[in-house]
């Protein structure tokens, strides 16, 4: 079973990738991409085709990125359009709210979310509610992008997961994506889209590798915001999650399923507007719901999508409550032994599975 | 009687050839069987001159040192050289993990400053915090140990390096300019409690562009708190190069109204002689003060940084051989004949035996038992259960 497990998840989630390609039709001439190559793809290809983009940033031009995402991007487009900035995030984002109104579409990228708490009243009330308190006047298209959520052996400040507080403002877009794939086509979506776009990466899934169908690596592949992926297809209980518990999912699922529990795993992708129909629809199919987040249980993203089951179709389809399997409410411990029981396991997750089905 | 030799500590270059040309002449074998009568009790040394910004006159130009001061000195710098270069090894074999920012290079900053304070005043830096860990009354063996996440590190193994914490001593913080509104707030409670004490509060070159410094600057001033503000300065936020990230790299003017002095942050006199005029400044209660420390860091910014991308390695190359802060001070105290070379030797063999044990320590000590996962949420109250990753896990915690 350990042994499994490592396997899954040293296989970097392109087995399960793979095997799931075979369940639908495989398109031709795919590639393994990495995710930070994939978010590299994304931006090099919106910088070159609208002029007004452009990306601003601590070390994201010489040094390349803190995460090196940016790399090669400075030498490809030089000091106007990849800009490195003093470490001074409220600024970035003052700076960076009036250019989308006067006609430019910029990418701030935050070394970490954890950065953005210095310039969260920038992000919210410079950003996410200006088109409001302007019945329509001042649009704002702008992207935050940058690392979210634990990482390894970084502590308290520097681990939390923002896909709650974001999730949380009208007037924001919240992306978490999980795969190469969905970092490509949703990153190239929120650069696009004319509203204030909070995508919330993730500092593990940077260097790991993922088919990417022909398709998916052309230079106008897009993923539409707002809309949930079913990864794997199940009838026995709904798994929802996002960013890098989706592939905890996808382990899991693939545990359980040589016990005879076909796990249907859902990779929410946008947080704000959350798909709820999908997760409806699975939920009346499969009559058993648990989320799967890394971030804290209290008002979280989990919490959210068991009010809107609660308060929808699905609930009459239940047969039993709805779980869910999150990070545990203290702050993030340094030592490693403390620090991989701070945050959901794979075995969490098939014991809550477990739990629901009462078996 | 007190013999004092004036020497001009410009003439580093020349002082290594000319120590060694009097070891020769005086026959160094022969040092086993001097007494320590025979060293230099004090000496004054010329210390560079600090340039000033608002104020009439800056501390001065001259430096008493005592032989057992500057053996004192040479010790907690060296300390602080072998525990973090032990933690890089440590860190290159994974038994450290995270997050690592090494002070190396900048030591004369962090004895200095304690050398011109007293224990009960107060001190908080940013993440590049080992060596004032250190100075402040961490052992080696706590410290190593927090880098390991182990139970018998300072903060139990649940903070690691940047979170590292001591009586009068604030830690280690992570949000790069976070710390100075604290330091400012320490100082607000001196004050308030007229205690006389003062905080001193350190940021980096990168973090003095944070506008919460300036949030800082102001209401120290407004208010005379009894706050030191103090850049260490060592050229480079990150990656990014001082002139590329300010537009005044002056950053002992920075503060503005605020009095300031920019200092040689590798001259350990220097720096204290320095801390010494700012510490007097607050508790007269004229109000804060900025220092800049001019220093430099041999590693990268942190573990994952080469540190050679945007520097290059000649340049690290002429700190090292030319601005040692400890070489500096073993030159200067071997060259007015205040210590031996000998002595010295003594005592880098007993730091590298205490810094070994110390590591020894860190990689065996046992982590923390998961029974203390979720404790220390709050202080003073009753125990509380905690939510664990699932809806049936439910947790304990104590106070």
């Amino acid at each position: 079973m350990a042994a499994l497990r490592c396997f899954l998840r040293s296989g970097k989630g392109a087995v399960s990738v793979l095997l799931r390609r075979e369940l639908h039709a495989t398109a031709p001439a795919s590639a393994q991409v990495m995710v930070r190559d994939a978010l590299n793809q994304a931006m090099d290809e919106e910088l070159e085709r609208d002029e007004r983009v452009f990306l601003l940033g601590e070390e994201v031009a010489q040094y390349d990125g803190a995460y090196k995402v940016s790399r090669g991007l400075w030498k490809k487009y030089g000091d106007k359009r990849i800009i490195d900035t003093p470490i001074t995030e409220v600024m970035c984002d003052s700076v960076l709210a009036p250019p989308p109104q006067a006609g430019l579409r910029p990418i701030c990228e935050f070394m970490t979310f954890n950065f953005s708490m210095q310039a969260i009243d920038q992000v919210i009330n410079s950003a996410a509610k200006t088109y409001y308190m302007s019945a329509g006047l001042q649009p704002v298209p702008i992207v935050f992008r940058g690392p979210n959520g634990a990482s390894a052996g970084v502590a308290a400040q520097h681990s939390q997961c923002f896909a709650a507080w974001y999730g949380h403002c009208p007037g924001l877009k919240v992306i978490s994506p999980w795969s190469a794939e969905d970092c490509k086509g949703l990153l190239k979506s929120a650069i696009r889209d004319d509203n204030p776009v909070v995508f919330l990466e993730n500092e593990l899934m940077y260097g790991v590798p993922f088919e990417m169908s022909e398709e998916a690596q052309s230079k106008d592949f897009t993923i539409p915001i707002g809309k949930a992926k079913i990864e794997r297809p199940g009838s026995h209980i709904t798994l929802v999650s996002h960013s890098r518990f989706v592939g905890h999912c996808l382990d899991a699922a693939a545990v359980l399923a040589k016990e005879g529990i076909e796990c249907e795993v859902i990779n929410l992708r946008t947080i704000r507007p959350l798909d709820v129909e999908c997760i409806e629809g699975s939920v009346m199919k499969t009559n058993h719901l648990v989320t799967v987040e890394g971030g804290w249980p209290q008002f979280g993203v989990g919490a959210e999508i068991c009010a809107r089951i609660m308060e929808g179709p699905a609930f009459n389809y239940l047969d039993a409550p709805a779980v869910r399997v999150t990070g545990v409410d203290i702050p993030m411990p340094y030592a490693k032994i403390l620090e991989d029981n701070s945050i959901p396991q794979i075995k969490d997750i098939i014991f809550s599975v477990k739990k629901t089905l009462n078996v | 009687p007190v013999a004092t030799q004036q020497l001009n500590p410009c003439e580093l270059k020349g002082s290594a050839s000319c120590n060694t040309a009097r070891q020769e002449n005086s026959g160094a074998r022969v040092v086993v069987s001097r007494s320590y009568a025979d060293f230099t009790p004090q000496a004054t040394f010329d210390i560079k001159k600090c340039e000033v910004h608002r104020l009439e006159e800056g501390p001065a130009g001259k430096a008493e040192l005592t032989r057992e001061q500057g053996l004192q000195y040479y010790r907690t710098m060296q300390t602080i050289r072998r525990m973090e270069l032990r933690a890089d090894q440590l860190y290159k074999q994974k038994i450290i993990r995270g997050f690592c920012h090494l002070y190396d290079g900048q030591e004369a900053c962090a004895v200095g400053i304690e050398s011109a304070i007293n224990p009960s005043d107060h001190l908080i830096t940013a993440y590049r915090s080992h060596g004032y860990t250190y100075t402040r009354g961490v052992s080696v063996k706590e410290i190593l140990a927090e880098l390991t996440g182990r139970k018998g590190g300072v903060a139990k193994g649940k903070g690691g390096s940047m979170h590292m914490y001591a009586p009068h001593f604030y830690g280690g913080n992570g949000i790069v300019g976070a710390q100075i509104p604290l330091g400012a707030g320490i100082a607000l409670a001196c004050q308030y409690q007229g205690n006389n004490q003062v905080c001193v509060t350190l940021y980096g070159d990168g973090a003095a562009n944070q506008g919460q410094l300036f949030e800082s600057f102001n209401m120290a001033a407004l208010w005379k708190l009894p706050c030191i503000f103090i850049c260490e300065n060592n050229r480079y936020g990150m990656g990014t190069s001082v002139e590329r990230a300010s537009a005044s790299t002056d950053y002992y003017m920075r503060g503005d109204f605020i009095p300031g002095i920019r200092v040689d942050g590798m001259d350990v006199l220097c720096v204290r002689e320095a801390t010494k005029f700012a510490a007097d400044h607050c508790r007269a209660g004229k109000g804060p003060i900025v220092m800049e420390l001019q220093t430099y860091r041999y590693h990268g910014h942190s573990m994952s940084d080469p540190g050679v991308s945007y520097r290059t390695r000649e340049e690290i190359q002429e700190v090292r051989s030319k601005s040692d802060p400890i070489s500096l001070l073993k030159e200067r105290m071997l060259s007015s004949n205040m210590a031996s070379a000998e002595e010295f030797k003594v005592i880098d063999v007993e730091i590298r035996k205490e810094v070994e044990e110390a590591a020894q320590f860190a990689t065996s000590d046992p982590e923390p038992p998961l029974e203390e996962l979720c404790n220390h949420i709050f202080y003073n109250e009753a125990p509380i259960e905690v939510r664990g990753t699932n809806p049936w896990s439910k947790l304990k915690s104590v106070s």
